[in-house]
This record gives structure tokens, C-alpha cells and sequence, in this order.
């Protein structure tokens, strides 16, 4: 599904990510972990194009992707669900879905099913968004990916401060998504939440994908989790 | 009636400036100038259609805001966006722009001012004012297109997309949202509505290739009392300079009615630097 191989880039002069190299595959939930300020943003903001890949190649299902304009990339099927949510705040929760919507063309079905996942969502269509909780904010910058039906699905850290009921709702929503045959790749610092969604873990260190290593080579005391995420 | 015509193209000019700092983060101090040109190039079209002025005159009021449009989207294209849209880069590149465009109008149009013929002209005769027909239309008229500026910024697609642009132009890439067009097309539309503000004015006052800078200064005076980028704040705004400045200018003088909205102007900056609607930044 996802392929990248020996990416540079980073922002002006600093290059953040050196020769990363990741993949995520098709029904699976790829996690990525590493220290505050490894690059694991810069990552994601790589694949979407709103950090140039300034060497090496981005795939999605063998189209390279790398060098296309940014607003073109998440045309491509790609949803993301950016760190700290960055919803358009004065927009309300129909609107923020609305572009969501427009991305790919997707009509009225789809954002019913969208809204169907997220009832919470529904009952306040007409409420600003920046006036959501917390909690609702995170579900509506997820229903707003949702809504251009995505083969590939982004999700920098969207437990950020959330409480364990919403933490369990997002859950639900990957785990349904991952039924459905989406490629997820889950940003996420909590080893818990990790062992509970991963197929695949990727470890950055120095703006690099320094180890890949499958859910079943891995618990709650594997010193991999200290080495590179300091727990 | 002076103070109301003035507050309606006052409000049409300053939503362009408002519009286009507000999205697309621009001073654009070329303002005034896409203001002049409409007014030559009404000129210009009433000069081409023979017949009845009133022909000239809405001849002019399609083609004259859409020649400006045209002509910011691609200076929109050709110099704001090579510069990345750098806030102070863009200021120079729109003074730039002011002197190229007035220079252009000097030397196409000549510096002698340019009556345009109003569309008609019905006195209408009130007990103790006569009031002149068109002015009234102009009201209405600039009234009419902001109701359509707003309901195309909060009823359309369009309208959506570049609110999306204006809060968050990153993510708005990430949605599939061609953020280049947008101010293309943002650029254009305030530029086309100072356009339309300037055929709604020039039968009064005539055009002239000088005429864009009162327009301008009066704009920044309202945006800011207004508050940047907010449209709401923009209106009021325009309505108390437009009626004030109409009111003691013609009481008083001209002058004096500059030096005071200046002064208001350097009141809310002191007491509410985000402007009277302005969200604080
Ligand atoms: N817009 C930017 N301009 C310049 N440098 C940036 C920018 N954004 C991030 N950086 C730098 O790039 C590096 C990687 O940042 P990034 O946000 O990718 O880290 P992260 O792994 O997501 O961290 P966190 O866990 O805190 O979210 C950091 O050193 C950061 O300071
Ligand atoms: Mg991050």
C-alpha cells in the first residue's frame, strides 16, 4: 500500500527525516514511536507532501506520490488526522465534515456512514467546532478524514489528553476501519494503546525508521519501548 | 445622503481589503489602484457603447470589475506567489504594483479626469430635499452586492473553501484544497469589488488615475477600526467612517473629517488593537 524508501526532508535548511525508510500494507494497523522531536510529524507531513521529500521515493500502491502538488496527495485516497487536530476552529462540525466531503467528491452515503460511527458528531452539526470538547474535536478531526473514504489513514497521536472512554472509542473506530481493509498508520507514545491496536510497531530514532518489528515480538517489558521511547 | 453614498462604496472597497488580508494574510496596498481602474476602464467601456448612457454605464459595470479581476489573478500569480506570500515582501511587491498600475493608467488614459455619464437621472423630489435618484441606487446597488458577498462566502462551496484557507492553509492542502487558486480567486474578488465600487462611484465623482488613494486610505482606516479580517467589523466600521466622513465634510472640511478618522484610528489602536469585531490574535 505504502511504500517509502530512502527519504530526505525536513524544514528550510534542517533536514529532519534522513534516508527513512517505512512501509504499511493494506488491513493493518502500523504504529510509529519514538522520542518528542524525533520527526514522527515530519513523517507524516512527508507522505501528505506539506514536507517535500527533497530525495528518495513515496509510494502509495506503486503511484509515486513524492512529487505531486500537496493539495493532489489526499486525492489519492489518503486521510489524515493531523497532531493537535488543527480542525478549521471558526467552521462548524457540518462544514469541517463538508470539506472532508469535497476532497474526493464523496456525497450524501458517506457522510452518513461517517456520522453513524460518530453520533456525538451528529446531535451538534450546526455547533463551531472550536467549541467542541476535547474529545468531540478529536472524533470530528477523524469523521473529517473518514469522509473522503481513505485507503490509507494518518493518525498523529489523536489520544493526546483524551480520557480513557474516548481513547477506547478511537480504538473501536480503528479496529473497524483495519476490518474494512484501510491501511492505518497510528502515531502513538502509550505502550498499552500500542500493544492493543498494533500489527506492526516502527521504532524512529534521529529522524530515521531505525526498527520495524511485528506486534508478536512484542509486550509490555520489551526493552525496545525504553530504548526508543524512554519508559 | 453624501455620508451614506460615501459609507457604501466605502464598505464595497473594504471588504476587498479586508477579504484579501483576511485569507491570504496580503496588505494590499494596490487597493486603491484596482479601485482607479475600474473607474478608467468604466470610462473607457462608456466611451465604446454608443446610445443611451445607461448602456455605457452597465456595460461597464460587468466588463470594468472583471478586466480588474482578470488582472490581479495574475498578478496574484505572477509576483504574490513567487514571493510565498511573505508578509512584508507583499507589501512592497503591492506598492510596486500601485505605481505600475497608475503609471500604466497616466500613460493610457492621460492625467486629465474622465466624467462618466450616470445611468439616468431622476430627481426625486421629497417635501424639503431633492434627492438624486441615482445616489439612492448606489446604495442600494453596493447594499445588494455585499449581501451577495456574504452569502457567497457562507452559502457556497466556494465560500467555504476559502474560509477552510483562511483559518488553516496547510491542513486545507491536506484536504485536497488548491490553496494557489484559492488566492488566485481571493485576490481577484476583492480586487473585482473594489472594481464595482468604483463604477457605482464614478458618475458622481469622474475617474481620475490618482483617485485610488483616498479610497485606500479610508479602507485601512475601516479595516482596522473594523478589525483585521473580520467582515462584520468591516461593515460597521464602514458605515461610522462613511457617514461621518459624508457628514463633517460637508458641514466642515474634508480635512477635518481625515484628521478625525485618522485619530480614531489611533484610539483603537491604543485601547483595542484587534479592532472593534477583531478576534484577539
Ligand atoms: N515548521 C517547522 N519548522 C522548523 N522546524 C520544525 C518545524 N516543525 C518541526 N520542526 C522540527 O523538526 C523536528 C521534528 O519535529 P516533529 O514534529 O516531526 O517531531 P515529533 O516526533 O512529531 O515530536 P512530538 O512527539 O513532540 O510530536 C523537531 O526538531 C522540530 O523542532
Ligand atoms: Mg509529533
Amino acid at each position: 500500500m505504502l511504500k517509502l524508501e530512502g527519504v530526505f526532508g525536513g524544514y528550510g535548511g534542517a533536514t529532519v527525516l534522513r534516508d527513512v525508510s517505512f512501509s504499511a500494507a493494506a488491513a493493518e494497523v502500523t504504529c510509529v514511536m519514538g522520542r518528542n522531536g524525533v520527526g514522527k510529524t515530519t513523517l507524516m507531513r512527508a507522505i501528505m507532501g506539506l514536507v517535500r521529500a527533497e530525495k528518495g521515493s513515496i509510494q502509495l500502491d506503486r503511484l509515486e506520490i513524492a512529487n505531486l502538488p500537496a493539495h493532489e496527495v489526499p486525492r489519492h485516497g489518503i486521510g489524515y488526522v493531523p497532531q493537535g487536530r488543527r480542525l478549521f476552529g471558526p467552521l462548524t462540525v457540518a462544514e469541517n465534515l463538508e470539506i472532508g466531503l469535497m476532497t474526493r467528491g464523496r456525497g450524501h452515503a458517506v457522510r452518513e456512514s461517517v456520522l453513524d460511527l460518530f453520533p456525538r458528531l451528529r446531535e451538534r452539526l450546526g455547533q463551531v467546532s472550536a467549541t467542541l470538547s476535547g474529545g468531540e474535536q478529536q472524533m470530528l478531526a477523524i469523521a473529517r478524514a473518514l469522509c473522503l473514504e481513505p485507503k490509507l489513514l494518518l493518525l498523529d497521536e489523536p489520544t493526546e489528553g483524551l480520557q480513557p472512554s474516548m481513547i477506547a472509542a478511537i480504538r473501536d473506530v480503528v479496529v473497524g476501519l483495519k476490518a474494512a481493509g484501510v491501511a492505518v498508520v497510528l502515531v502513538e507514545q502509550r505502550v498499552e494503546a500500542v500493544l492493543g491496536m498494533a500489527d506492526r510497531v516502527a521504532f524512529m530514532d534521529h529522524g530515521q525508521v531505525v526498527e520495524t518489528v511485528a506486534r508478536q515480538g512484542l509486550d509490555a517489558k520489551s526493552p525496545l519501548f525504553r530504548q526508543y521511547v524512554g519508559v | 445622503m453624501e455620508g451614506l453614498v460615501k459609507a457604501a462604496v466605502l464598505a464595497l472597497t473594504a471588504v476587498g481589503l479586508s477579504l484579501v488580508f483576511g485569507v491570504m494574510r496580503v496588505v494590499n496596498v494596490a487597493h486603491g489602484a484596482f479601485f482607479m481602474l475600474g473607474a478608467v476602464l468604466a470610462w473607457t467601456v462608456a466611451q465604446y457603447v454608443p446610445g443611451d448612457p445607461m448602456f455605457g454605464w452597465f456595460a461597464a459595470l460587468l466588463i470594468a470589475p472583471a478586466i480588474v479581476a482578470a488582472i490581479a489573478a495574475t498578478a496574484d500569480t505572477f509576483v504574490l506567489k513567487r514571493l510565498n506570500y511573505d508578509p512584508e515582501a507583499t507589501i512592497v511587491a503591492t506598492i510596486g504594483l500601485l505605481y505600475i498600475l497608475e503609471q500604466a493608467a497616466l500613460s493610457l488614459f492621460g492625467p486629465d479626469a474622465k466624467p462618466v455619464p450616470a445611468p439616468f437621472n431622476i430627481r426625486l423630489q421629497l417635501p424639503w430635499f431633492g434627492y438624486s435618484g441615482y445616489k439612492i441606487f448606489v446604495v442600494f446597488a453596493a447594499v445588494a452586492v455585499l449581501l451577495a458577498v456574504w452569502w457567497f462566502m457562507t452559502r457556497t462551496r466556494a465560500g467555504l473553501v476559502m474560509r477552510a484557507t483562511q483559518v488553516d492553509r496547510q491542513t486545507a492542502r491536506a484536504f485536497g484544497i488548491n490553496v494557489d487558486r484559492v488566492y488566485a480567486g481571493v485576490f481577484a474578488l476583492g480586487a473585482g469589488l473594489a472594481a464595482i465600487a468604483a463604477v457605482l462611484l464614478v458618475p458622481i465623482s469622474q475617474a481620475h488615475y490618482l483617485m485610488g488613494g483616498d479610497p485606500l486610505l479610508l479602507s485601512f482606516i475601516v479595516v482596522i477600526i473594523g478589525g483585521l479580517g473580520s467582515l462584520r467589523g468591516t461593515l460597521v466600521a464602514a458605515l461610522i467612517i462613511g457617514l461621518s466622513d459624508g457628514v463633517i465634510s460637508m458641514f466642515w472640511s474634508p480635512t477635518l473629517a481625515k484628521i478625525i478618522a485618522t485619530a480614531a484610528v489611533a484610539m483603537v489602536l491604543v485601547f483595542r488593537p484587534q479592532g472593534l469585531f477583531g478576534a484577539r490574535a
